[in-house]
């Protein structure tokens, strides 16, 4: 597993350092796992073990991540207080809409083949 | 002894490890709580930010001080975003054969987000730093950010706006795709990770590997996406 973990930071790192030689507008951990699926795709049909324990054990866990970043909110009470209902209607509504457009758009496109779907 | 505990929790609140583990305590009660009600209305992500508001808006806290124990947890997520990568390498397969619909249900699903948004804020009125905030609101943070910020923007607005969009898709997300009778999980992951970024990813995981690649994928690919089409908008507005 800490093959696994060596190997993701070491393209988490790579994808930092294109990112900043090459100005891209991107961030490092995007181009780090694209970069990782170049990786993976050289390697053979399966993903080698270590690989898979560290990616599992890093996504278990994916939603607790997002909890610092989002206690920022805190920061941006006053204004969110001020324009509540444009932002609220814009961020809940657009999500939505997003959403359905989205899985219409593609369901339309994929005859799934033998499930139930109609 | 007893003037010592008087001194206590100032002495607590300036200690990393204390936020930390607040953090982690009040993610596992929560989840722990979902599991039992299985009640979809019950959002980890969603309640504990709101807990950990409560708490730093009661005891005074500056979120800087949160953010010194908190910021270890908000490491991770470089990593788990490459960790992306292994899913998705399992579904290579599906995800070549679908390589059309997905590239057309990116332009399509990308413009809807950030029109959809803006539109919606116009509309009602909010400010153009406002606007601007909104516009990359689907994409993971800190690609959202990064645009906002080379546009001149405010850059800790827009990652509070995506933050919300994240939890909006997570916790309605698969409500609303039930409605829509949508069922496969390529299908219904793809959407949550284009619309809600991480956190729909993260809720899509829960549903299914499959779904939780597909998701992943589509994250991947809209942070791209808006991040060409937010300052074509913004030069053309």
């Amino acid at each position: 597993m800490l093959n696994g973990y060596i190997a993701i930071l070491g393209c988490l790192l790579a994808g930092e350092i294109l990112v900043y030689l090459l100005a891209l507008p991107l961030p490092g951990p995007v181009l780090g796992m694209g970069l990782a699926l170049v990786w993976l795709t050289r390697g053979g049909e399966a993903a080698p073990a270590p690989w898979i324990a560290a990616s599992q054990s890093l996504l278990k866990h994916l939603a607790l991540l997002f909890v610092p970043a989002g206690t920022g909110l805190i920061l941006h009470l006053a204004r969110l207080q001020g324009e509540w209902l444009a932002l609220g209607s814009a961020v809940v509504l657009g999500t939505l809409i997003t959403l359905a457009a989205s899985a219409w758009l593609l369901a339309r496109q994929i005859r799934p083949r033998g499930s139930a779907d109609d | 002894m007893i003037e010592r505990l008087h001194g206590l929790w100032p002495h607590l609140q300036q200690l990393p490890v204390f936020w930390l583990l607040a953090t982690l305590a009040v993610f596992q009660g929560f989840s722990t709580l979902a599991q039992r009600l299985k009640q979809p209305l019950i959002n980890p992500v969603g309640l504990s930010i709101l807990s950990l508001i409560v708490v730093l808006q009661v005891t005074d806290t500056p979120y800087a001080q949160y953010w010194a124990g908190a910021q270890w947890l908000h490491f991770v997520l470089g990593p788990a975003t490459v960790a992306l990568a292994v899913p998705l390498y399992q579904q290579r397969a599906r995800v070549l054969a679908l390589w059309r619909p997905l590239g057309l249900t990116l332009v399509w699903g990308s413009s809807c987000a950030i029109l959809s948004a803006t539109a919606i804020g116009w509309a009602l009125g909010a400010s153009p730093p406002s606007l601007l905030a909104l516009a990359p609101k689907s994409a993971t943070a800190p690609v959202a950010m990064g645009i906002v910020e080379k546009l001149g923007g405010i850059v800790s607005l827009t990652a509070a706006l995506v933050i919300l969009t994240g939890v909006t898709g997570a916790l309605l997300g698969p409500w609303l795709l039930d409605r829509l009778a949508i069922r496969t999980p390529a299908v219904r992951g793809f959407a949550l990770g284009l619309a809600s970024h991480g956190i729909g990813t993260a809720r899509a995981f829960q549903e299914s590997e499959e779904a939780g690649a597909f998701a992943g994928l589509g994250m991947g690919l809209n942070a791209l996406m808006t991040s060409l089409l937010v300052p074509l908008l913004v030069r053309l507005v």
